[in-house]
């Protein structure tokens, strides 16, 4: 498991990226990953096209980083998903908080 | 001990005082030896033989011990083998101190239990250097083993809290009635500190509630929300509130409670057995199974038929966003509805592959016998995992559909509260109360009248037919009165689902109108009497004839009458069949 945070200049948004199983071992990485940005950016994209599986806390983790991003106001991408990360997160109904493509 | 634990407090590379048993038969080896150590600040037990080094071991538990390989009585061997026993789980150093030099007879040294090895004659240097090595290796076993004791002292203290929460818990958390005989549920033993919990409750209108639930995490903090739930769920049950205000109130207590990120997936069905239907809410789980094996004319593919969950997680939204809405679906006797976690489908085999939604509906494709489903599916589990069900993480619940009559058998006679004219409490009262537009849109009046009622000690024995009466008369003046939906639409085999769906568009859409109730309550000569008095702004309905025509599908169909008049002394309709009465009697007991 590893975590790489990117700031993109053009669009001002947070891209994370999660390599491998994002499960509670990547609890502190991730939090850094957009704690540890600078400026506030206008919006997070989490690229999971390198993820192979999550697990509920990964899904408690999103949640906390939609909190950060400012709860209900957030704006929040989740892209590049394979089918088991997708069905996850269809079945916990996340498509109602994140944007998921 | 005290001089064990100075050797851990002090810095690594501080020089520290070691006790030190030397054992050599030649005398002015073993003085030579002595000097060297007791010069270099350690404390010195000298003895000649092995039989000699192996008793003052024992009285003397030195830190080190430097044994001659070749000695009378007791060779260094023999006693390196004895000193290993006593030492037990403590890790002494064994220096053999031997003049030989090839290697065969060095290596034995080590062999038989030996740490090092000094030749003869000694290098003071180096035997100093060799106990301050030594002295260090020895203080970081004394640190390791201590360091063991100690988790091993907090592991049995976590235990002994678990086991105390684990006994709070379960007061609070308690299965309810999850052991009627229509029900199956699989919970692993320590579910509390898996976050997995499964509650059942018996409605006070006869049908039953069954809620499954998963909290994220593991150990206590999945299993400290499952008490505020599990209390709601059981008050709010056993005062006569739906399903909706159950979920909506569970939901705003944990969202409330639980830190972000923490959340329960859960689904809570509502069985009505009189009705033949039940509602479910879910949130966050895998797709659950309604099996209709029952109905012989479906394929065992098309007799599942899988719901998913329509909702975020509890805990997850405010009360404001939360959205309690339900799917409705028919059910027929022996229809059976089974609920579970993803730890079912998560279970995992020692390659690190998941049992999976395929596996579990091979059980189901593959049962002949619809009443060992349950244990078929455990069974398969198991066999997959190759585990043993002790050891397992899974929850699972099977539901039967049954036939109300059937169901209330299985609670049999409720334990009457003792009245006697002395202890009746409020006898003679009345109270009105109109709930208008806005209050029937939002507003689920049924808990606050019973409530009231219960008031009076005479009539908490029969919680149940009250709340039964109250909950008819109350949707039929709101449904069939203000609203004006059809009741005829409850007999048809599809009409349920449309009848709920007409019902919440037409309670979302603006209406007018209201509905009354006038509770009477008196005392009479060996009891006392409640009149319920319900009145609509609805049309009414032509309830002449009414007793003669209760068996034909027309006006009266789906207002549960004969329910009515069997618990009523007195069920009458007033005017346009706007107004009702029913009249109920309780004695002393």
């Amino acid at each position: 498991m590893a975590i790489w945070a990117n700031e993109s200049g053009a669009d001002k948004k947070l891209t994370i990226k999660i390599q491998g199983r994002f499960d509670f071992s990547a609890h502190q990485e991730f939090r850094d990953a957009y704690e540890k940005a600078n400026a506030k950016p206008d919006g997070y994209v989490v690229d999971m096209s390198e993820t192979t599986y999550l697990d509920s806390s990964a899904l408690g983790m999103l949640l906390l980083l939609r909190d950060h991003a400012g709860g209900d106001t957030s704006h929040i991408e989740i892209v590049n998903c394979n089918n088991d990360v997708k069905k996850i997160l269809t079945i916990s109904n996340f498509e109602q908080l994140f944007t998921i493509k | 001990m005290e001089a064990q634990k100075n050797l851990i407090d002090l810095d690594p590379d501080a020089e520290v005082a070691l006790k030190v048993l030397i054992a050599d038969d030649n005398d002015s080896d073993r003085l030579l030896l002595t000097t060297i150590v007791q010069n270099a600040g350690h404390q010195v037990f000298a003895v000649a033989n092995g039989q000699d080094a192996v008793n003052a071991f024992n009285d003397n538990r030195p830190d080190i011990v430097l044994l001659d390989a070749m000695m009378p009585i007791m060779d260094g061997f023999q006693a390196a083998e004895h000193i290993t026993d006593l030492a037990g789980e403590e890790a002494i150093p064994i220096v053999f101190l031997t003049s030989l030099k090839d290697a065969a007879s060095l290596a034995k040294c080590l062999d038989a239990g030996g740490t090092d090895f000094l030749s003869k004659p000694y290098n003071r240097l180096i035997l100093a250097a060799k106990i301050r090595a030594l002295g260090r290796l020895r203080k970081l076993q004394l640190l390791v083993r201590m360091q063991r004791d100690r988790l091993a002292i907090h592991h049995d203290h976590l235990i002994r809290e678990q086991e105390v929460a684990k006994r709070v818990f379960d007061n609070i958390a308690h299965p309810g009635c999850v052991n009627s005989p229509n029900m199956k549920a699989h919970l692993s033993p320590m579910a509390v500190f898996n976050g997995d919990m499964v509650l059942a409750a018996r409605k006070p209108d006869g049908g039953m509630f069954v809620l499954i639930g998963d909290f994220t995490g593991h150990g206590l903090p999945a299993a400290i929300g499952a008490m505020p739930a599990s209390e709601i769920f059981y008050g709010m049950t056993n005062k006569g509130f739906s399903l909706q205000e159950i979920i909506s109130e569970i939901n705003k207590k944990l969202s409330n409670i639980l830190p972000v990120g923490v959340f329960c997936c859960c689904a809570l069905v509502d069985f009505s057995f009189d009705r033949n239907i039940i509602q479910i809410w879910a949130g966050g789980l895998p797709e659950l199974f309604l099996y209709r094996g029952a109905d012989k004319s479906l394929s065992k593919a098309d007799a599942i038929e899988a719901v998913g969950s329509k909702h975020l997680p509890l805990g997850v939204l405010s009360p404001q966003r939360f959205n309690s809405d339900v799917q409705v679906f028919e059910m027929r006797q022996g229809d059976r509805l089974y609920l579970w976690t993803d730890g079912i489908l998560e279970a995992g085999d020692d390659k690190g592959d998941m049992f999976g939604e395929d596996r579990l509906k091979t059980v189901f494709l593959k049962n002949t016998t619809i009443d060992v489903m349950f244990d078929e599916i455990l069974g398969a589990v198991d066999q997959f995992t190759g585990r043993q069900e002790q050891d397992d993480d899974h929850t699972l619940v099977e539901v039967k559909m049954v036939t109300q009559t059937e169901f209330d058998t299985y609670f049999g006679e409720k334990k009457q509260e003792k009245v006697s004219a002395e202890s009746v409490g409020p006898m003679a009262w009345e109270f009105k109360y109109t709930l208008r537009p806005q209050s029937l849109k939002v507003f689920n009046p049924l808990p606050l009248l019973t409530h009231m009622l219960m008031e009076v000690p005479g009539l908490r024995n029969h919680s149940s037919k009250l709340y039964t009466i109250l909950a008819e008369l109350y949707s039929n003046a709101l449904e069939h009165g203000v609203l004006g939906i059809n009741s005829s639409l409850k007999s048809s085999s599809q009409g349920f689902a449309e009848y709920y769906r007409q019902r919440e568009q037409a309670l979302n859409s603006d209406f007018k109108g209201f509905v009354t109730f006038t509770l009477t309550h008196r005392a009479e000569p060996d009891g006392g009497a409640l009149v319920i008095r319900v009145e609509d702004s609805g049309l009414g309905f032509d309830y002449a004839n009414i007793e003669q025509n209760l068996s034909g599908n027309d006006g009266y169909c789906g207002r549960g009458i004969p329910l009515l008049l069997s618990m009523c002394r007195r069920f009458e309709y007033f005017d346009s069949g706007n107004k009702v009465e029913a009249e109920f009697e309780w004695r002393f007991a």
